[in-house]
């Protein structure tokens, strides 16, 4: 008996459905919500049925500047994934094809890292940026999303690296290939599936990455994630509002991903999977 | 001065001592083939000529100069993998033409050189193709053609017949003898394979643990083996080597003195089978290998000794018989104790 023989069709279409409402809910209920007057919103028992409006959005850009919280946003996102390819690729590059005995244990390391919580290095890091000027700057946070992306980068990398047979490097070299030429005319093209998938999860990780952008920026560095942040304080919550800002700050990125879903899916599997 | 020159060369992996101290000079347009068992360093010889692997001590000079440390990318050489190494994402043309758009050839040349390295290995139908599209034996055609394409100083080969099949391996290997034949290229050839050897070789290096055993022409190993070592190791099936005491008046028999603790070496087509009586030492058969062309018959003597015997004829010995041996005291090599050699036979009409 195959497995999907256990349960009949119909059962498993009901529980898949079942999980995807359950998990799918509080953001649809963040939709509507976005989409009510700020009475609708706190009525009780909740309205399914209403009048749409769009006042939640024109005065959340009124009032807080969305278009420069979603430009820092896109700034940091992208500054950190370009500054964490730039580092994590050679990184990659020489633990894939020049191993020695310790490779294995420098990549645990790495990933051990992120195990850590990132409250433990807080007052450290705030200090750093405090004292070098970096405080509330989008190069201090673009620093600081890199270097918490680096270690699932270079593991990324590195396990798309490795399927590259180095005897193909090897045979560039003979053919007359300097590391940059090795690099151009072998890896990039044969790592491109690697390097795309990474890079695009980067992108989502840094652009959903609230922690640190809530304690190292405020005014002029902010990101969304510090705009949705602004709206449950000081002057209680609004929950039209702060559901619309919610919105209006994920939306970008669940239309990329959704797009890119196919290629984060291959990097997520860490090369386990051809 | 050779056209390429090792000089003491070693390498070392961690504690092991891969290449202790290689000397040995390759001429201008020669075939060498590096033959051992496998781990006796002939690729590791191969890929520190390749500068694939950094030369721990020595010098290597091909053509005058000094590349110990050069990069493999300004040697020139090209080497053929056992792998091929293709590059997957290239047409064969491109795979072919690699080295010399990195190296800034005009579009002209590269055309005029890919086509005629094409027509030579057959490969004009399949330039556009990528490598997955190819056979085995296509792919290994184009790893070669890669390496033609450039004219490089030396051609490295690393197994290139290993992940082909037994027939192509015969055809391939005929192949690469004639192309050596129509370019005359200086050429390094590493096999575990001692018939590629033979067959390809203007002369043979036979590797152990990391050193020369012997470098001489394919006949001159056989015939003249410095040791029991490559008596073994060159020629299928392998060299009878039996202890001097192993057989009963062996020094009588064979009319000649065996140095103390010595060994006796005898090729299989060195010993005649008789009857029982007849031969100077009685045995039986073990196993017959029918081949057509030749027949090969395992026998054990009476006190334990065994021996290969290669007869051209068919036999009516079946296993059990009991046979006569007789030895060729002309043909016999003799070893010390430590397995040098004593006394080689007598030379062959040639």
């Amino acid at each position: 008996m195959t497995r999907t023989d256990i349960l009949p069709l119909a059962v498993r279409t009901v529980s898949a459905w079942t999980a995807t409402l359950l998990i799918v809910f509080p953001l649809l209920w963040l939709v509507l919500t976005a989409f009510k007057t700020e009475l609708q919103a706190i009525q009780v028992p909740p309205q399914l049925f209403f009048t749409p409006t769009l006042e939640n959005f024109g005065e959340v850009q009124q009032r807080s500047d969305y278009l420069l919280f979603a430009k820092n946003s896109l700034i940091t996102s992208l500054g950190s994934t370009i500054l964490g390819l730039l580092i994590a690729a050679p990184a990659a590059y020489s633990m894939a094809f020049f191993r020695t005995r310790r490779t294995r244990d420098v990549l645990m390391w790495m990933l051990s890292t992120k195990m850590m919580p990132a409250v433990g290095a807080l007052v450290p890091i705030y200090v750093l940026a405090q004292t070098s000027g970096m405080l509330d700057t989008l190069t201090g946070l673009t620093i600081v999303f890199t270097m918490s992306n680096l270690p699932i980068m270079v593991w990324m990398l590195y396990s798309s690296f490795k399927d590259i047979p180095p005897e193909i490097l090897e045979a560039s070299r003979m053919d007359g290939a300097t590391i940059w030429g090795e690099f151009r005319h072998v890896i990039l093209p044969l790592g491109m599936g690697g390097l795309a998938s990474t890079s695009l999860l980067c992108l989502v990780l840094s652009w959903n990455e609230a922690f640190w952008s809530l304690n190292l920026s405020s005014a002029k560095a902010g990101t969304l994630a510090a705009l949705i942040a602004s709206y449950s304080s000081p002057e209680g919550l609004f929950w039209a509002k702060l559901s619309a800002a919610s919105l209006m700050a994920i939306a970008p990125i669940v239309v990329f991903g959704w797009f890119s879903q196919k290629q984060l899916v291959q990097g997520l599997t860490f090369g386990a999977v051809k | 001065m050779s056209f390429l020159q090792l000089q003491g060369i070693e390498k070392t992996f961690g504690d092991v001592r891969t290449i202790k101290g290689i000397d040995l000079g390759i001429e201008r347009g020669e075939f060498v083939v590096f033959v051992g068992p496998s781990g006796c360093g002939k690729s590791t010889l191969l890929r520190l000529i390749a500068g694939l692997e950094t030369i721990d001590r020595g010098k290597l000079v091909l053509d005058g100069r000094d590349i110990t440390r050069l990069p493999s990318s300004k040697r020139d050489l090209a080497m053929v993998f056992q792998s091929y190494a293709l590059y997957p994402h290239m047409s064969v043309a491109d795979n072919m033409s690699f080295a010399l758009r990195l190296a800034g050839a005009s579009k002209s040349v590269i055309d005029e050189k890919v086509q005629r390295a094409a027509q030579i290995l057959n490969l004009l139908p399949y330039l556009d193709r990528t490598p997955r599209e190819l056979s085995g034996g296509q792919r290994q055609r184009v790893a070669i053609g890669r390496a033609i394409v450039r004219s490089p100083k030396i051609f490295l080969f690393d197994e290139p017949l290993s992940n082909l099949d037994a027939a192509l391996r015969g055809q391939t290997r005929v192949e690469i003898a004639k192309l050596h034949r129509d370019l005359g290229a200086t050429t390094i050839y590493v096999t575990h394979d001692q018939v590629e050897a033979m067959t390809l070789a203007d002369r043979v290096v036979v590797l152990r643990d990391g050193q020369i055993e012997q470098v001489g022409t394919p006949l001159e190993l056989y015939d003249r083996p410095a040791n029991q070592f490559v008596a073994q190791f060159i020629g299928t099936p392998r060299m009878n080597v039996v202890a001097a005491d192993a057989v009963p008046q062996f020094e009588a028999v064979l009319g000649m003195k065996v140095p103390a603790g010595g060994f006796v070496g005898l090729r299989p087509e060195s010993i005649a089978l008789t009857a029982p009586a007849q031969g100077q030492v009685q045995g039986h058969v073990d196993l017959i290998e029918a081949l057509g062309a030749e027949t090969l018959i395992h026998v054990s003597t009476d006190r334990g000794a065994q021996f290969v015997s290669r007869q051209n004829e068919r036999t009516v010995l079946s296993a059990g018989d009991s046979v006569g041996l007789r030895f060729d005291p002309a043909q016999a090599h003799l070893f010390d104790a430590q397995g040098r050699v004593a006394r080689n036979a007598a030379a062959h009409a040639h």
